[in-house]
């Protein structure tokens, strides 16, 4: 048993698969939220496209510590509150008493008698939509740019052959986009994977929490290795791994944006072209 | 008349029915020795570790403990997130409004300075303290000095250390061990200051019979003198006793 071995040592590397668990189960939902919100704020019905560019506007307009401390917990309250109409129809005790915000144990989420393990995958999973909601925000607004950029004579020659609205959305719209759309979804993938802090908010322990945690100095009364201050070596070795992280994801983007490119009437495009 | 006071009966019949069969969680910041930290193998423990485990054996309640950022601990706790706040949290006519404590579990005990050096005027310093305690809304009304906030202890010890803040205001219990161990490096400057009414534990104003079972337990320690043994073992024998 070693100081790098230590219980809580362990917790700060499982905080590393937590971290990439959350950027892996993430990244694809909030993509999906983008997108739903792109085609909503382009759609030809008034009030879907009221509802795509208001989610657009309201969400990038709130600060990202607002949206975890409050949106959270109103989900969660949002929840439970369904879950007390369906469950508990016979309760005559308001929900809202004062600050308290009381629902039938029935309608806990989870119940307050179940594990540790599934408050932790609970906390999870509302971190996971809440980050989705919040950069699926940015991500409408990038496709939602991305669709314009596509050269217009493509839609109307889609036209010219006769294919309907949806037909050329899907066909000749989306699949061009993605290439102008992936420089502003790379930014936003690179700023998701150190939003990560954010879900201690939640009671999430992350990578930064442990390091801070880790490096506070100790005194001997309460460890068996006490130590100053090493705040700096535990940020040091997190620096190191968000600049190797960084530096895989380029490599992947850009082999992304590689193959995104091929065949599409950009500079790009062209310059593969004329290359083969 | 009579319907109400028969609801009021069911309510609390079958909400002591769910309280029999349910865990409650303890939910504490795990960043306050030696009130509540977390230990080498990465559990909470401390003064509140003992003292809460002890309290739910005596009321017969299972117990899990949670950790949870100090600046969400209240909006946590009145969601429902967990069901008791236990971090050294002092019991104050503010958070009174929102939550409801039960008797105090250590007596009023001092807060107190630390710093560097001895020859600090402490009323125009810049002193570290932590957001949203009882210490920083102290420091807040003192003319003169600058008040840096930061959101863990150990981040306004380390402040202090630096030189980023000349003194840091904390509870005395929390400062005893920082220069204690610090080898002379760290020493407290000026008096001690009274502040808060003790540490109690804070719950729901909603869940009344919960914190009567903790508050008859914490009696029940104040009794049989086992809180002032736990007093002394984890807080040391200068700290106020009961």
């Amino acid at each position: 048993m070693c100081y790098l071995t230590t219980g809580k040592h362990m917790a700060f590397y499982g905080s590393f698969g937590t971290v990439l668990l959350l950027l892996a189960i993430t990244a694809p939902v909030a993509l999906a939220f983008g997108f739903g919100g792109a085609m909503a704020a382009r759609s030809r019905v008034a009030p879907l496209r009221w509802l795509g560019k208001a989610y657009i506007a309201v969400v990038r307009g709130v600060p990202d510590i607002a949206f975890f401390l409050f949106f959270v917990i109103a989900l969660d309250q949002l929840f439970e509150w369904l879950r007390h109409q369906a469950k508990c129809p016979d309760w005559d005790a308001a929900i809202r008493q004062g600050n308290d915000f009381v629902v039938c144990p029935a309608a806990k989420l989870p119940l307050s008698s179940s594990p540790q393990i599934w408050h932790e995958a609970y906390g999870f999973s509302l971190a996971v939509l809440t980050f989705a909601i919040v950069f699926g925000a940015f991500a409408a607004n990038v496709l939602f740019g991305a669709m314009k950029a596509v050269p217009r004579a493509q839609l109307e020659t889609a036209e010219a052959y006769g294919m309907s609205h949806r037909q050329t959305f899907w066909r000749i719209l989306v699949p061009q986009m993605w290439v102008y759309a992936l420089p502003g979804l790379s930014n936003l993938w690179m700023v998701l994977i150190k939003a990560t802090p954010l879900l201690f908010l939640l009671g999430i322990e992350d990578i930064v929490y442990w390091a801070r945690e880790l490096g506070g100095s100790k005194t001997p009364r309460f460890t068996d290795y006490p130590h100053g201050d090493w705040r700096v070596y535990y940020f040091g070795a997190l620096l190191v791994f968000y600049l190797c992280f960084t530096r895989v994801s380029e490599i992947v983007l850009g082999r992304v944006m590689k193959r995104l490119t091929h065949g599409q009437a950009t500079m790009g495009g062209e310059a593969q072209r004329k290359a083969a | 008349m009579n319907k109400i006071l028969f609801g009021t009966a069911a309510l609390a019949m079958s909400a002591s029915m769910a309280l029999a069969q349910d865990v409650v969680r303890l939910g504490t910041e795990g960043a306050y020795p030696p009130y509540n930290f977390i230990n080498d193998a990465g559990e909470v423990d401390g003064f509140e570790r003992a003292l809460g485990d002890e309290l739910c054996s005596r009321a017969e309640l299972t117990c899990e403990w949670v950790t949870n950022d100090w600046d969400s601990i209240i909006p946590n706790l009145v969601s429902g997130n967990y069901d008791a706040i236990i971090a050294g949290m002092s019991i104050t006519p503010e958070r009174e409004e929102v939550v409801a404590f039960t008797q105090n579990y250590t007596p009023p005990s001092p807060s107190a300075y630390a710093a560097t050096t001895d020859g600090i005027d402490l009323d125009t310093a810049v002193i570290a303290a932590q957001t949203g305690t009882i210490q920083s809304a102290h420091v807040a009304t003192m003319e003169g000095a600058t008040l840096v906030e930061y959101p863990s202890p150990d981040e306004t010890v380390a402040a202090m250390k630096s030189g980023e803040a000349d003194a840091v205001l904390s509870d005395k219990d929390y400062l005893i061990p920082v220069v204690e161990e610090s080898g002379g490096a760290v020493m407290f400057v000026g008096d001690d200051v009274p502040l808060g009414g003790g540490i109690g534990m804070a719950f729901r104003q909603s869940d009344p019979e919960l914190r009567e079972k903790f508050d008859a337990a914490i009696q029940s320690m104040k009794d049989d003198g086992t809180l002032n043994a736990m007093i002394v073992e984890y807080l040391g024998e200068d700290s106020p006793k009961f």
